[in-house]
């Protein structure tokens, strides 16, 4: 049954599907000669490939010496994954591997690049061994290019996913540093906020204003906008929705810091000046706060007299 | 679902401690209604912490209760409502129209012991 | 060797349930609409929306099934995980075989109800979701389909 097989699947365009069990096993023999053949030119092919990275200004952010290290271990793991048929090791070499260079400012079309390059060097490498017999050639290809496709595959995607992962955790250290959720006093909040507020900052923004006054028990809380220039018309809206949810909640917003624009824009939606209570300044919306709570601040020595 | 009515001094204080349909918040408001007269109450507190949802039933029933209240000669103010209820309601538009509202039953309480006294007739 | 074949398609649809999962509620009553809105919230949850975000789309199922109870007594609420262009997200499909909305332009531009203000939040629905569909035809029923993608 085997032999009878194997010589079907050889002439299939597509051997897998049907072919079953023996067909792997051909692939299995194939790729296992195919290493040891890349395996015996592991020297050459490997600076072939360096050669090419650094002819098609890949990795521009490594010194050669560096690419020359990484391309040794990138080699090693791919004939790795090749040999074994897993790409776990791969797997954890491509995060890891993504880990590193990521910080130096490699891009995605780099990574892929260089794989790719290296599914093209040993191909050509093989196409030069086994170009004189068209049928071995097929065959050998037919082995390696799903498992090199596969390959090209974990490293990509492996590489895309540790730089989402980076780029989300920044956002979300970067979005939790810009809206801080201050109590100066009893029951009284500021919130400083600098810099462009985007549909997801501003959302970000309501949620922990919102649960900043429950967790505080606020009563009042001073929304200062002096650091942001300018908000389109849908942040706008936002921010008097967050004035109006706050208000829900139980507390008292005083808007301060408004720039013209703001206050344009503000204006040209339509807000309701009445549902929203605005002091020019930081300073004089914590005074007319504390008013709202029932503090007087007296210099020292008028109480001692 | 049936929801408690506390009598506590001057104040009737109604805490909504679980999901309520429809027709549990319309029983509710004509309780409350009903009973402000009855218990020649002052002031309402309704506490909302365990509605889901404030869809634009809900706050119309709540604002049309504090309208008959007002009617009766008591008010109502509405404690409780959790952060994101309170920001789905501004995002669909729904509005309470100027019924009060604080964080919590001890909120509510300070916000009628704080305001100065009514003094026109009620309609008792 | 089967054992092992068969456990992994078990393995794999369990972890892409979340992905794939959909349910009905059949709106007959006012509790229903608790129901309906119960289910969609922690649908929500599990599909990655935010607190405030679920609560949004459980506000959202309880004026689409409100609507059903008070136009057309009865109807369903099909809530769907999907997908678009990598995005995951939740359809709300609310449907019935009622009276039909005479003017949906008007619907949802807002301010617009027959039943005494008290049904269709439509337009603030509209404004709160990505997509938003009325299939409607009169005498025959309404479809609403709104959907909301993670951001």
């Amino acid at each position: 049954m085997a032999t009878g097989n194997k010589s079907k699947a050889r002439e299939r365009a597509k051997p897998a599907e049907k072919a079953g069990t023996a067909t792997n096993e051909t692939h299995v023999e194939l790729l296992r000669e195919l290493v040891a053949h890349l395996r015996q030119g592991r020297g050459p092919l490997r600076e072939e490939w360096a050669r090419r990275i650094m002819g098609a200004r890949f990795l521009t952010a490594m010194t050669n010496d560096e690419i020359l290290a990484e391309v040794s271990s990138v080699y090693d793991n791919y004939l790795g994954a090749l040999e074994t048929g897993s790409i776990e090791a791969l797997e954890a070499y491509a995060r890891d591997l993504s880990e590193r260079i990521i910080p130096r400012g490699v891009e995605t079309h780099e990574v892929v690049g260089i794989v790719l390059l290296l599914r093209d060097v040993l191909a050509r490498s093989l196409f030069s061994k086994y170009g004189a017999n068209e049928q071995a050639l097929t065959r050998v290809l037919d082995a390696y290019e799903p498992a090199a496709n596969r390959i090209a595959n974990t490293v990509a995607v492996g590489f895309v996913q540790e730089r989402e992962r980076i780029i989300r955790q920044q956002q979300e250290a970067i979005r939790e540093l810009s809206t801080p959720v201050l109590p100066v006093r009893e029951r009284l909040l500021i919130l400083p906020i600098i810099g462009i507020i985007d549909p997801q900052r501003a959302r970000q923004l309501t949620e922990q204003l919102l649960r900043g006054i429950r967790i505080n028990r606020a009563k009042v809380v001073v929304m200062d906008l002096t650091g942001v220039p300018a908000v389109d018309a849908a942040v706008a809206n936002h921010l008097v929705q967050t004035v109006e949810a706050a208000r829900l909640v139980g507390a008292d917003v005083i808007v301060t810091g408004l720039a013209p624009e703001i206050a344009q824009t503000l204006v040209t939606i339509g807000v309701d000046l009445g549902k929203m209570a605005t002091v020019g300044d930081l300073q004089g919306g914590i005074e007319e706060a504390e008013k709202l709570l029932g503090y007087k601040v007296v210099p020292i020595h008028e109480t001692v007299e | 679902m049936d929801v408690p009515v506390l009598k506590q001094r001057d104040y009737l204080i109604a805490s909504v401690q679980a999901v309520l349909t429809d027709r549990d918040l319309v029983v509710l408001r004509d309780r409350l209604v009903e009973q402000v007269g009855y218990y020649r109450s002052i002031g309402v507190i309704l506490d909302v912490t365990g509605l889901d949802v404030m869809d634009s039933f809900s706050v119309r029933t709540l604002r049309d209760m504090a309208h008959m209240i007002r009617l009766r000669g008591a008010d109502t103010v509405i404690v409780g409502i959790q952060p994101e209820v309170a920001f789905s309601m501004v995002q669909l538009g729904l509005s309470l129209e100027g019924v009060p509202t604080a964080l919590d039953l001890e909120e509510g309480l300070a916000y009628f012991d704080n305001r100065p006294k009514r003094n026109h007739t009620r309609l008792r | 060797m089967t054992r092992g074949a068969e456990a992994l398609p078990r393995m794999a649809s369990g972890l892409a349930k979340n992905l794939n999962e959909t349910a009905t509620i059949a709106i007959d009553a006012v509790a229903d609409i608790v129901t309906a809105r119960q289910r969609g919230r922690e649908m929500a949850l599990r599909l990655g929306f935010s607190e405030t975000e679920s609560t949004l789309i459980a506000t959202i199922i309880s004026e689409l099934s409100r609507n059903v109870v008070l136009y057309a007594q009865h109807g369903e609420i099909r809530l769907e995980a999907s997908t678009k262009s990598g995005k995951r997200g939740l359809v709300i499909i609310s449907h019935d075989e009622g009276p039909g909305i005479p003017d949906v332009q008007r619907a949802i531009v807002g301010g617009y109800s027959t039943s005494g203000g008290l049904g269709l939040g439509l337009c603030g629905v509209q404004r709160m979701v990505d997509e938003l569909h009325i299939d409607t035809k009169i005498g025959r029923g309404t479809t609403i389909t709104a959907k909301k993608w993670l951001s």
